[in-house]
């Protein structure tokens, strides 16, 4: 039996040749950490959020409050500098209603040709590198409605909503051909043509700071399932070692 | 009896309903072989997954609303607005790929040591059934969160029964209760999902064990231990499944309850194989995911049916991937159980058939390319190869000799 396992194994460790992958032509591709303990990105996140993309975007599977007690926002400071949004009388949303926003969804496929998509979980089903990409690879396009185009995700219906702090970039494309002899266009760079307010390492910690919301809010229980999962394995590991004395006890006399 | 009862509660209860002769027949005086080794938790840790759903699913059932409009953010809301909800959840979803997992094993253990063989064919013909079940209950309860792969997959896996000649699309439009997946189809899976298959479940796990216990439990070394009993017909290989087997399992469980924890508490999307990152996109029916691919646990079966060309016979392979299990018993026509004594062709069968199994699994998975095609038909080859192979090779096999009593 231990040869088949070994042929096993073997014949599994060569299943991974079968995985190429077309080789993506995103341009830029760099991959982030979020850092679940450094609360003061996500709030600075969370404030980019409300002022850039809630115009648009909701979060409505979250709540102003548990954001918040999360990331150590106190009502006061949620109701001044976080909550923009009104119910039809004019009066400010509450701390404790969803983060919904007023666009209606007829309105935003006339203006953007398609609805803006609630952000709540973007984070888990694009990632959180994807998304600190995307963001950081709007380039000028006149061909497109906006006048603007994606790096990453071509074609992409949203206009670029942080050209204030990031400025207008162009992108540096070279031709190069496939291996089965195609052409294709591929982005391998982009240089700001006009200035933002942000020069390029502050916008780019404005963009991780607002993925880290993001990823943030698509599980905002992440912190608290890791620490009970820590108590749960390490009181698994006690009691594993009583029921095997238990079991060892029991055994003894069988032979 | 009459001297039993005399006194107490349990006297009491005996006197009217039979707890101790329950609780001896298949607990304290039902004798297991002793030799049961690794691969014979996972019958116990399917029971345990089994209650871990059950449980979970009844809280998740509280909060959830199988209302098109309203389903998806009902799982969102139980995540994070009901207390403990994220665990409840997560439990759920690990579970249904922790059961495949436990189930699967639990099968090749069967494979391993011939547990389907005369005279345990109808402990594996309800076990068949329990999987058919299983794959039932995964497959309605995958719908229920109304994402994106939820979406498309049950549409992509209800349009195969319109390749069904004459009555196909009819079948079809019976299943979804309405033109395309929709409200309707949700409704009647959450009915089945929570009530109707869990009861055939439930039902199916109980007539399994009652067979078992029936006919007694086979070994790593496939002998029979009731052909060598003591003076009080007690098998001597064999000893009380309670207490000796009832605290041996419950080390699996805490080892099994460890590895299940890294998951739900460390890694509940497993890398997207058991929570998949499409599924966080609310089901829209106007927009096909790029790639549609079924929760690994259906995966071997759906790379069957995409490397069969014509729509319909890939079907019919795909079904019968799974109905050639159920004849298992009577294609098998060895005498010896246990792999230690099998013929060493019988070795590498069932070798192949794990490659084979895990490789389909794999190609299942992931987009065709031709290449992936070559290989999905290689292995749904070797499937079927290890059926067809066995039934030859058990004609006339060339066996070790089998000992007498267990070693």
């Amino acid at each position: 039996m231990k040869k088949g396992l070994i042929i096993v194994a073997a014949a599994l460790s060569l299943l991974p040749v079968l995985g190429w992958a077309a080789v993506g032509a995103t341009y830029p591709n760099d991959d982030i950490d979020v850092n679940w303990d450094d609360k003061a990105s996500m709030q600075r996140g969370a404030r980019t959020f409300v002022n850039y993309c809630m115009g648009c975007h909701a979060v409505a599977y979250s709540r102003y409050d548990r954001v918040g007690q999360d990331l150590g926002i106190s009502d006061e400071q949620l109701l001044e500098n976080l909550i923009f949004t009104t119910n039809k009388q004019g009066e400010q949303t509450k701390v404790g209603q969803l983060m919904t926003i007023n666009m209606n969804a007829e309105y935003a496929e006339q203006a953007f040709g398609i609805a803006p998509p609630d952000l709540s979980l973007i984070a888990r089903s694009r990632g959180v590198d994807w998304l600190y990409n995307y963001l950081r690879g709007f380039y000028i396009d006149e061909t497109r409605p906006f006048g603007m185009n994606n790096g990453v995700f071509s074609n992409v219906g949203m206009p670029h909503a942080l050209t204030d702090l990031q400025g207008l970039q162009a992108a540096k494309k070279v031709t190069k051909t496939d291996s089965e002899g195609k052409e294709h266009e591929v982005i391998v760079g982009y240089e700001i043509v006009k200035p933002g307010s942000q020069s390029k390492s502050e916008y780019d910690q404005t963009v991780y700071d607002l993925v880290a919301f993001l990823d943030y809010v698509s599980e905002p229980y992440r912190q608290t399932r890791q620490n009970v999962g820590t108590g749960v394995i390490i009181f698994l590991f006690f009691f594993l070692i009583l029921t095997y004395l238990l079991k060892k006890e029991y055994w003894k006399d069988i032979h | 009896m009459t001297d039993k009862s005399s006194n107490g509660l349990i006297g009491w209860i005996d006197a009217r309903f039979p707890l101790t002769k329950m609780f001896e027949e298949h607990l304290s005086k039902y004798y297991a072989p002793k030799n049961f080794n690794f691969w014979y938790f996972f019958g116990s840790l399917a029971l345990l997954v089994l209650v871990l759903q059950i449980v979970t699913g009844i809280f998740l059932t509280m909060h959830y609303n199988p209302d098109g409009e309203m389903a998806f953010a009902s799982v969102e809301y139980i995540a994070r607005d009901v207390d403990w909800g994220w665990l409840i959840r997560y439990l759920h979803s690990t579970g249904s790929s922790a059961f495949f997992i436990v189930v699967y094993l639990h099968m090749f253990r069967g494979l391993m040591y011939g547990s389907y063989q005369k005279p345990r064919e109808l402990i594996w013909l309800f076990g068949m059934f329990i999987f058919l079940a299983l794959m039932a209950e995964a497959f309605m309860g995958y719908l229920l969160p109304w994402g994106q792969m939820s979406y498309w997959g049950a549409q992509v896996i209800i349009s195969l029964f319109g390749a069904i000649p004459v009555v196909g699309d009819e079948l079809t439009l019976w299943i979804r209760g309405d033109f395309v997946i929709s409200g309707a189809t949700l409704n009647r899976f959450f009915a089945l999902h929570v009530v109707a298959v869990p009861l055939v479940l439930l039902m199916l796990v109980v007539m399994h064990i009652i067979a078992l216990h029936e006919v007694g439990s086979n070994n790593p070394d496939g002998v029979e231990i009731k052909k060598n009993k003591d003076a009080n017909g007690i098998p001597l290989d064999g000893i009380p499944f309670h207490p000796y087997y009832s605290v041996k399992d419950l080390v699996g469980v805490v080892v099994f309850l460890i590895l299940f924890s890294a998951v739900v508490f460390f890694a509940p999307e497993m890398g997207g194989y058991f929570l998949e990152y499409a599924n966080f996109i609310p089901a829209n029916p106007f927009k096909t995911p790029e790639h549609i691919a079924p929760v690994w646990y259906f995966t071997p079966f759906y790379a069957i049916l995409r490397a069969v060309p014509d729509k319909l016979v890939g079907v019919i392979a795909m079904f019968a991937a799974i109905a050639v299990l159920f004849v298992l018993p009577w294609i098998d026509r060895g005498k010896v159980h246990s792999i230690r004594y099998r013929a060493s062709s019988f070795k590498w069968l069932l070798v192949m058939l794990v490659v084979s199994f895990i490789g389909l699994g794999y190609l299942g998975a992931v987009p065709t390319t031709d290449a992936r095609i070559f290989f999905a038909r290689l292995f749904s080859i070797g499937y079927f190869a290890f059926f067809v192979g066995i039934w030859w090779i058990s004609k006339n096999e060339n066996t070790k000799p089998v000992p007498e009593r267990i070693q």
